[in-house]
């Protein structure tokens, strides 16, 4: 159905009429903008945000340098989004649905993933939760509410429209967000997502952030419009922009929509502008496909310091405890990751587990042809011949031997 | 009993499950208030309201996505796909999320709880796009189940266990058979097992195995075959995934023959891989070569369908040819 009026002569329209505004709060120096108010926050919740951004931070750089030095064989960095990332994760209540992309560790963070549970998948040992089946940083936490993630790209948008549905029977107050970058806007996924979240009148939040890179590929080569706002007004949606280096701010907008979704149910959009300051993963190289320059001038809109500022000025964190929170941090993310390289991988038999609840007559002789297999051959496969025979280490199964080689 | 044809016996084992669990949901295009546009869902929304039973936007990897979502969440979604030729725009969400949702997630979570209904097959002169059997590329993804009845009574009993199955299945239902068959369907709840084929027919000379909607054409060829004094074994393969090896190996060891027929075309087909599967573990009690008789390798025709479809005459053909090889 449409509202609509007549006219007689050919009229047509851009989008250009209707102009989206950012939604800002905290200015780089750490003082608000000029009429903003900041939101109701209090001490704790403020530390629980900057602390979970710091360890993020942390987090991303140890752990980059690991991949470096070869002791991890894939990473991504949260770097330059975690404002977006942990302000919208601090705005939802704990037990709402988080259905991530794969740049959102800071929800995790904030949510109380330990060290030992993000180095357990890092290193796919047989501690991880995904049991080494997924390459690193494809977290997920059951007692978390954070959906495993996949590295298809926009596949959990409309899981999340349907994970928010079954909210709304369950009745029980929750909603879903769910994130995605600018470039995964563009898939079919995406359309299909909204415009049903909006026709069922589902609780979910889809959170864009719009970080200006799909790998190499710019925001102005991935779509004409302005940004990815406008596409709400397609689907009849609620929409807002917002800085997405502004915690502030996106803790607000988050805050409201999360309102709008479970009391009204009605969905969401927000798109949050940020910059991705890292490269898009460790096998990628963006000086190629963008200035310093830039780079620069997004590191001095640093949502990190923006609100170091902002705590400072409030007297509710000090130069002191930046410090040896930093230092505590580095240490303990180097311990962990330390226990978790030397811990064996899984057993050979989660190869066939979980494929389907039951272990099919087929898969199960599979496995054991391949189990006879590895015996006639054990040195060509150490990790499945140590789980065969733990006792023996396999020869091949050798370890790095810790942060001597290089912590730089 | 009653008799019901297999639209009758689908909506009752859908009504059956929304009664019985709250969290059974039914949706897809026109499946609300029309009922589907074959009526596969007819009374469903009255029944159980707009909430459990809807319409969708025209959009099957939305009603995937969406029902993958669903699933996580703890509910049982039975989603439509209206044709089984238009299931393709679902096809990363089928095969990189609801299949690997389990196996990704070391198990954290998982869609078991997801049904997929989807029309299939000719014979109803739909031309290139209402006619195809597209069973094949599924069960080339592990995590998935794939189950196909051939009457009434297996739809209504197949679907229930779909429904209530721990895992994902995709449950393609012979669009031919919808009103064509007929046959007694007990009005209470009941359940046959996903992951077992049936052998519905004994005999000694050769074994028949096919799923669906060509076991009717089976069984046509088999009343020329035993006219010929050809003594056939039939059996119905139900679930395409994980298939029951056992039941048709056994067949096999007896017999020695084995022709295997489906309407798809025929490079790829799943006729291909229990074929290899047969030769490995029947190799020296196989008296003839394995035959095929399936679609063309052509997109589905129209006009000239009946020349494409591997009917009762063509499998009566292989059926010779293998008893005189």
């Amino acid at each position: 159905m449409t509202t609509t009026h007549d006219v007689y002569s050919p009229s047509f329209m851009t989008g250009d009429e209707f102009h989206i505004p950012t939604f800002r709060l905290l200015q780089q120096d750490g003082t608000l903008h000029e009429g903003a108010a900041a939101p109701d926050l209090d001490q704790q919740k403020a530390l629980k945000i900057y602390q979970a951004m710091l360890i993020t931070r942390v987090l991303d750089e140890r752990m980059m340098a690991a991949q470096r030095q070869g002791r991890l064989s894939f990473y991504m960095q949260c770097t330059g989004e975690e404002a977006a990332v942990i302000g919208a994760t601090a705005a939802l209540d704990d037990a709402d649905m988080i259905m991530a992309q794969y740049r959102e560790q800071g929800a995790l963070v904030y949510r109380g993933f330990s060290y030992d549970e993000f180095m357990n998948q890092l290193f796919g040992n047989e501690l991880d939760y995904g049991k080494g089946r997924q390459m690193p940083i494809h977290y997920g936490s059951r007692k978390l509410h954070y959906m495993t993630i996949s590295s298809p790209l926009a596949t959990q948008i409309p899981q999340a429209t349907g994970y928010a549905y079954g909210q709304k029977l369950a009745g029980e107050g929750h909603c879903t967000i769910t994130f995605f970058g600018e470039g995964a806007a563009s898939e079919g996924d995406f359309h299909a997502a909204l415009n049903m979240a909006s026709v069922h009148k589902v609780p979910v939040i889809f959170f864009c952030r719009n970080n200006g890179y799909a790998i190499s590929t710019p925001a102005s080569e991935q779509f004409a419009a302005d940004g990815i706002a406008p596409r709400a007004f397609g689907y009849r949606m609620h929409v807002i922009r917002v800085d997405g280096n502004d915690v502030l701010a996106v803790y607000q907008a988050t805050q409201e929509a999360r309102r709008m979704a479970v009391e009204q149910n009605q969905p969401v959009l927000i798109e949050a502008m940020t910059y991705r300051l890292a490269a898009h993963s460790s096998s990628d190289d963006p000086s190629g496909y963008r200035s310093r320059k830039e780079e620069e001038a997004w590191r001095e809109k640093d949502p990190l310091l923006r609100m170091q500022r902002w705590l400072y000025d409030l007297g509710w964190w000090s130069e002191e405890e930046e410090k040896s929170w930093q230092e505590s941090l580095r240490r303990e993310v180097l311990e962990t990751m330390k226990r978790a390289e030397k811990r064996p991988p899984p057993p050979l038999e989660s190869l066939v587990t979980d494929v389907y609840a039951d272990v099919t007559p087929a898969l199960q002789r599979q496995l054991d042809a391949l189990k006879t297999h590895i015996r006639k051959h054990p040195d060509a496969y150490p990790k499945g011949a140590q789980s065969l025979d733990p006792d023996v280490k396999a020869a091949g199964s050798e370890l790095p031997s810790g942060d001597e080689q290089g912590g730089a | 009993m009653p008799k019901m044809n297999m639209l009758q016996a689908i909506n009752n084992a859908l009504d059956i499950a929304m009664a019985e669990d709250d969290k059974v949901l039914c949706f897809g295009e026109d499946v609300g208030v029309f009922g589907g546009v074959f009526r596969a869902t007819s009374h469903l929304q009255e029944k159980y309201g707009r909430d459990r039973c809807f319409n969708t936007p025209l959009v099957e990897q939305g009603i995937i996505g969406f029902a993958n979502g669903l699933a996580a969440q703890g509910s049982v979604p039975v989603a439509e796909i209206q044709f089984a030729d238009y299931i393709f725009p679902a096809f990363d969400q089928i095969v990189n999320e609801t299949a690997k949702f389990r196996y990704r997630s070391g198990d954290l979570f998982n869609v078991g709880g997801l049904t997929i209904r989807t029309p299939y097959g000719g014979g109803i002169s739909g031309g290139l796009y209402h006619s195809q059997s597209p069973e094949a590329y599924f069960a080339h993804t592990p995590g998935l189940k794939i189950a196909v009845p051939r009457n009434p009574y297996q739809a209504k009993g197949l679907l229930l266990a779909a429904i209530r199955d721990p895992d994902p299945v995709i449950f393609f239902e012979p669009k031919r058979l919808y009103r064509a068959s007929v046959g007694e369907v007990p009005e209470e709840d009941y359940q046959l097992p996903i992951g077992e084929a049936e052998v519905t027919k004994e005999g000694s000379d050769i074994t028949l195995l096919g799923w669906g909607a060509q076991m009717e054409v089976i069984d046509r060829a088999v009343e020329l075959a035993e006219k010929a004094g050809i003594s056939c074994e039939v059996i119905d393969l139900r679930t395409i995934l994980p298939w029951d090896e056992d039941t048709v190996v056994e067949s096999v060891l007896k017999t020695g023959r084995l022709v295997i027929t489906h309407e798809a075309p025929r490079t790829g087909g799943f006729a291909g891989e229990i074929a290899a599967t047969v030769q490995e573990r029947c190799f020296l009690y196989l008296e003839s070569p394995i035959e095929r008789v399936t679609g063309l390798d052509t997109p589905f025709p129209l006009t000239l369908e009946k020349e494409y479809l591997p009917d009762h005459l063509k499998i009566f053909e292989a059926i010779k040819a293998s008893m005189a090889y």
